[in-house]
């Protein structure tokens, strides 16, 4: 479904350059979670704006569904994936309501039944017919979050990217908000990537996890390895102990 | 209990406008509105200027039955320079003229002017902004050097230029005003463009395959609108003394239009034996330029109370 053949991605700014990602291949195959993790600055999320096609890659990377994209799409193109942003907070427009931000989609695409298919967007993503026509200041951050998750299921997209969704919210609301996206993934039948710096959150959601380091990917594990800790690189070792010794210090 | 009865009906309309979970769009946009409005008249400074602006208007609308039978044009010559009284409240000109009909009227020309800016800068301001800080790259080079170019002109002396080459007028004056005026406004927009253009949300909508016009039009102007409006009210009273200006130099308003500028330029050579002819429109430039400032700091604070 994608297929990311050495991506390589650099900002520049005045005369800086920096190559946030480095030649980094994998594929994700159709219906499967595939998981990114690596610490703050690692091009985990450039990673995932690139294939998004919201930030241009060096060279042509990526192949989805078959064709060769860049940051220039077309409407078909762009229905197919759909985002999810980490900030709840700054991914809803501020002057609209939540039946504006669903409406959208569904304008720009001229798809029919617009009011039906808000109402089962709020239903699908846990929220009531009451919250249709509130402003984003008037949600909790977990509420915003189901929104958001609305917004991208709405055109039907087949692939789901996921920045961090949950890390800007409470941990109860967490498990929650990971629970609903384990549940749509299987109900839309999604292709999706998971980016995350909390091993746990990836483990539990995703097959096939890709450890990134500097912008260069360290190593692919699947789940099974990563919960057994049976890295081979020294790097993906140090941050599978460094993510348990955390947890008992702190138990 | 009756008194909580009689109470009941306004209160319920409060709540419905005031509601946390609107049950349409029209209430939700109700809601925002009616909570806006609410934060004007709590600021001391919008709500005076609110009445001063509003009474501009109503006195501009109503012009004709407020002057009476009173002409802004008429002149008769056997009461020139009447004082200010019963007959006559603001006294009359040296062309026997009725200063309180000419003032009255004067608020038409002055809103006039005022609203012809309004309508020519804000779109220019806003969609060179806009255009430039989402663009970016040479788009935005070309506009910026563009709009340096016309923020160097002297405000005063174009009008004069134009004034030269085009005739004297109204119409004239408000273009020469409108081709200084819209720089500020493009600046003020790519700024905030350039911030807004960042955030997810604009992000969101581009992932949906939203056209450029589109985001512009319906993501990114509804944020920018906000503090282009509350310069364009602050920039009102340079606006109108600008005109007035003009008015008092010669190449704005002709003789005859009840332009509170010429009308002050006239009374210039009496304004020692006969004070009332220059300092009652000078009054009015005074009062409507203040009414407008109130608004705009009121609303300054109201939208962005960081910068207050």
């Amino acid at each position: 479904m994608i297929d990311v053949q050495d991506l390589s991605v650099t900002f520049r700014n005045g005369g800086r350059a920096v190559r946030a990602v480095k030649e980094v291949s994998f594929a994700v195959a159709d219906g499967e979670t595939f998981g990114i993790v690596g610490e703050s600055g690692s091009g985990k999320s450039t990673i995932l704006k690139a294939i998004a096609g919201l930030i241009a890659a060096d060279a042509p990377a990526l192949t989805i569904n078959g064709t060769a994209m860049g940051t220039q799409r077309n409407k078909a193109q762009r229905r197919l994936m759909q985002f999810v942003f980490q900030d709840p907070y700054g991914s809803l427009h501020p002057r609209q309501t939540v039946d504006d931000c669903l409406r959208e989609p569904l304008v720009i695409h001229g798809i029919d039944g617009i009011d039906a298919k808000v109402m089962e967007a709020l239903a699908d993503v846990g929220l009531q017919p009451q919250h249709r026509f509130r402003f984003p200041h008037q949600l909790s951050g977990g509420q915003r979050q189901r929104v958001a998750i609305a917004r991208a299921l709405i055109l039907k997209p087949r692939i789901l990217l996921l920045d961090e969704p949950t890390s800007a919210l409470d941990v109860s609301i967490q498990a929650e908000i990971l629970n609903l996206i384990a549940r749509l993934r299987s109900s839309y039948r999604l292709t999706s990537i998971l980016v995350s710096h909390d091993l746990a959150v990836v483990a539990h959601l995703c097959a096939r996890i890709a450890i990134m380091q500097n912008g260069q990917l360290v190593e692919l594990l699947d789940a099974a390895s990563l919960r057994s800790g049976a890295a081979k690189e020294p790097y993906s070792q140090e941050l599978l102990a460094a993510s348990r010794g955390f947890t008992r210090a702190t138990a | 209990m009756s008194q909580q009865a009689l109470v009941a009906p306004r209160r319920s309309m409060t709540q419905w406008l005031d509601s946390d979970a609107p049950a349409s769009r029209r209430q939700a946009m109700l809601g925002t509105l009616y909570r806006g409005l609410g934060a004007v008249l709590a600021n001391p400074s919008s709500l005076i200027g609110s009445i001063i602006i509003g009474s501009l208007f109503l006195v501009a609308i109503f012009a004709g039955p407020i002057a009476g039978n009173a002409s802004p044009v008429t002149q008769e010559w056997d009461i020139r320079l009447t004082p200010p009284g019963p007959a006559h409240w603001f006294g009359t000109d040296d062309l026997g003229r009725d200063i309180f009909a000419r003032t009255v009227f004067g608020a038409r020309v002055t809103l006039g002017i005022v609203m012809l800016v309004s309508i020519v800068v804000a779109p220019i301001g806003l969609g060179v902004g806009m255009l430039a800080g989402y663009l970016g790259g040479w788009v935005d080079a070309v506009l910026m050097r563009i709009t340096d170019v016309f923020l160097a002109f002297p405000r005063l002396v174009l009008a004069l230029a134009f004034a030269a080459a085009l005739g004297p007028g109204i119409m004239n004056a408000v273009i020469a005003i409108s081709l200084t005026a819209w720089p500020p406004y493009a600046r003020l927009a790519r700024a905030e463009t350039i911030a807004i253009a960042r955030s997810d949300f604009v992000a969101a909508v581009v992932m949906q395959g939203a056209s450029t016009p589109r985001i512009l039009l319906k993501h990114i102007m509804p944020l920018c609108l906000s503090s282009v409006i509350v310069r364009l009210t602050l920039d009102m009273a340079g606006v109108i003394l600008t005109a007035a200006g003009l008015g008092f130099l010669g190449v704005g308003a002709q003789p005859g239009t009840p332009e509170w500028g010429a009308m002050v330029s006239g009374g210039r050579d009496l304004i020692y034996d006969q004070w009332w002819v220059a300092t009652i429109p000078g009054i009015a430039i005074f009062v409507v330029s203040l009414g407008f400032n109130l608004i705009g700091d009121g609303l300054r604070d109201i939208v962005d109370p960081k910068s207050a």
